[in-house]
């Protein structure tokens, strides 16, 4: 996994509510088995017109949004499906962070599996930002993880909060896996008693 | 005294491994996973590339169900390439790793949701996960059930255990008896209308009530498979005796000795008197009619007596952008009544309400009627044990007269990911559960409602209130 620290850049307005997986990730891009080329997929429907060319109407077709690494969200961003194919996809347009005020459950747990850091703002501080993203105002950020704060032009900065515990793992790009197997025999100890308390789950 | 503990608390805290910092996060040790071919492959990729066992094998089950096609007569493999290369990747992973496979030709195949609990594999108490959002469905039997992504298979497959942050509680209170025709569909959908789409995000949910009481199990596992679209990530049910009686004689439910240690243990299976939910909402059963959705979000929904909203009476800046993309999406005219807007397509079918006896309120309504010209209909049973079933009480031949196409098994048009997808422009009344924009195929326009009232839509060729075609 990628770890995050500072990183700095463009970032675009998407701030239409529910954006949900299938439109971030189409199936026709699900039908693989590894997970390739799933730039190609994302936002698919609307990031192409019918005839394969560019959507120029599409936020990230824009000239002064190509190539952003971050995106300002609307609310319950990746509702829907569990398909992780949409955080993949992300990842390999260049999409570092998302900044939204609510997100949907399971889409946020597979951001944080794989080095995609979503960062919760109260409404408030979202909507301004959004809008300021929209004008033009803002357009390039940067995100200071250790120190948890968006940099904005003119010194401006919205600090914001994240468990610790999340923090360090994308920080450090931690195997999550490869963590939580060291507490193997803690998972064995409990896992015994509690097939014999229940012992119709063995 | 203990503190009184809702029955969240006492799921979660039972198969909590080890706390893992002071802001909710714990080790959870998962019981059971049903996994199918499509979010799997990479997790498997993943534990082969770092030569990594399976912790548990026998507590997986693996089931094909999202890329096959769902043609009468079967094939062994996926329809296209893409499906072949996962059907034929998940056998070999089932083989090389041991876990059991439910395979397109094996008699007991079906939508995951819809067999694990048939086959008895999912029971009271249990903590489950599963690479499918709609996983929260085994709430209904007293389980807590919840969708994961693929990176989180490989960890559960690999550690028996996720790493979980704790949900805030959220308790759906339906008190009274359902009008003629209102099924629990309707109940979920209004739910959904009234939390929003985000209302439950953060939360699981309990649902109780003498509603949800006299329901069957079926009919509450259509409501927890969709607490999902109001953003629960979990939604459960305490168990009762009309769960006990469901799963008795299913082949995997513990028998004899066993089976009367289990049910003693499940009945601590439930909310102490007393206990604080982080949120109450109460719904008046008799005040349900029947639902459907005009819009491109669940929550986008109305009554079918109701018009087609003007976004110009959302106050909310953000809402009204959305209901006007919704409504261009969907070819929509603010303030038109939603009786009476022409279908091209009818689909029953999906993890939400495929059961039997979601086929069964079909045939009641489209016995002896024929479905209405210029509409094709699609019938996709939940199960290929449901398929069987239907065929045995001659609900098959009901539906075949009237003009439906009998299908093998699947979640089909759910999601379209098989050959199963409609054409742009296409409108489809549908007893599925998301009505995103491209779901069943690029510029389709769904609907969502119950079975009973997709049938009536097939019937008339157009949205229509199931009770005025005047059947008891």
């Amino acid at each position: 996994m990628d770890a995050f620290n500072i990183e700095a850049g463009k970032i675009a307005p998407f701030m239409a509510a529910n954006i949900d997986t299938d439109v971030i990730m189409p199936k026709q891009f699900l039908k693989g088995i590894d997970r390739k080329g799933l730039d190609k997929g994302l936002f698919f429907d609307q990031r192409f017109l019918l005839s394969g060319e560019p959507n120029p109407e599409f936020v990230l077709n824009k000239p002064q949004w190509q190539g952003a690494k971050f995106l300002a969200v609307g609310p319950n961003f990746g509702c829907g499906s569990s398909r992780e194919h949409a955080v993949w996809g992300l990842k390999q347009l260049g999409i570092r962070a998302l900044i939204g005020t609510t997100f949907a459950g399971i889409f946020y747990d597979n951001c944080q599996r794989n080095g995609l850091l979503v960062i919760e703002l109260d409404e408030k501080s979202m909507s301004e930002l959004g809008d300021k993203v929209a004008s033009g105002e803002i357009n390039d950020i940067e995100i200071d993880l250790p120190n948890q704060n968006i940099k904005l032009p003119q010194n401006a900065k919205i600090n914001f909060e994240l468990d610790p515990m999340r923090k360090e793992a994308l920080m450090q790009g931690l195997d999550a896996i490869g963590s939580t197997l060291q507490r193997a025999e803690a998972i064995k100890s409990f896992e015994k008693k509690h097939l014999l308390d229940n012992p119709w789950l063995a | 005294m203990h503190k009184p503990r809702t029955l969240y608390e006492k799921l979660i805290n039972s198969h909590t491994v080890c706390e893992l910092d002071n802001k909710g996060h714990v080790l959870l040790y998962i019981d059971r996973q049903v996994l199918n071919e499509y979010t799997s492959p990479q997790a498997f990729s993943g534990l082969r590339d770092a030569n990594r066992k399976l912790w548990r094998p026998n507590t997986s089950l693996a089931v094909v169900d999202h890329v096959n096609s769902t043609e009468p007569q079967r094939v062994s493999v996926g329809p296209e390439e893409g499906g072949a290369l996962q059907v034929n990747y998940f056998a070999k992973n089932c083989e090389d790793f041991g876990i059991e496979l439910f395979d397109i030709l094996d008699s007991r195949q079906g939508i995951e949701h819809v067999v694990a609990p048939e086959q008895g594999f999912i029971l009271p108490g249990m903590s489950v996960a599963a690479g499918d959002s709609h996983t929260t469905t085994y709430g209904a039997l007293g389980a807590f059930g919840f969708g994961i992504g693929t990176s989180e298979i490989e960890h559960l497959l690999a550690t028996q255990t996720l790493i979980y942050k704790k949900l805030k509680t959220m308790r759906v209170t339906v008190n009274g008896a359902l009008g003629l025709s209102i099924t629990s569909k309707d109940v979920v959908m209004e739910l959904i209308r009234k939390i929003g789409a985000a209302g439950a995000t953060g939360y699981a949910i309990e649902f109780c009530g003498s509603t949800i009481e006299a329901m069957s199990v079926e009919a509450r596992m259509t409501i927890c498979n969709m607490a999902v679209e109001a953003g629960a990530r979990g939604a459960y049910m305490a168990p009762d005796d009309v769960v006990y009686n469901y799963l008795k004689d299913k082949p995997r439910a513990p028998k004899g000795e066993l089976w009367e240690q289990a049910l003693n243990k499940w009945q601590a299976l439930y909310t102490d008197k007393d206990a604080v939910f982080d949120k109450e909402v109460t719904i008046d059963a008799a005040s349900i009619e029947p639902m459907i959705t005009w819009g491109t979000s669940p929550d986008q929904a109305s009554v079918i007596s109701g018009v087609v909203p003007n976004p110009r009476d959302d106050i909310d800046l953000a809402k009204r952008k959305s209901t006007t993309r919704a409504l261009q999406y969907m070819g929509l005219q603010a303030g038109i009544p939603i009786k009476g807007i022409s279908i091209t397509h009818a689909f029953i079918g999906s993890c939400t309400n495929a059961r039997i006896e979601d086929l069964r309120q079909v045939a009641e309504v489209v016995k002896g009627k024929k479905i209405a010209q210029g509409v094709r209909g699609m019938i996709v049973p939940g199960s290929s044990e449901v398929r069987a079933q239907a065929q045995v009480e001659g609900l098959a031949d009901i539906f075949i007269d009237a003009g439906f196409e009998w299908r093998q098994s699947g979640c089909s048009m759910c999601l379209a990911m098989n050959d199963d997808v409609l054409s742009p422009g296409d409108r489809c009344a549908s007893s599925t559960n998301r009505n995103f924009e491209g779901r069943q195929g690029a510029g389709v326009r769904t609907h969502l409602m119950s079975p009973a009232m997709v049938a009536a839509a097939a019937i008339k060729g157009h949205l229509c209130d199931v009770r005025d075609l005047g059947i008891n």
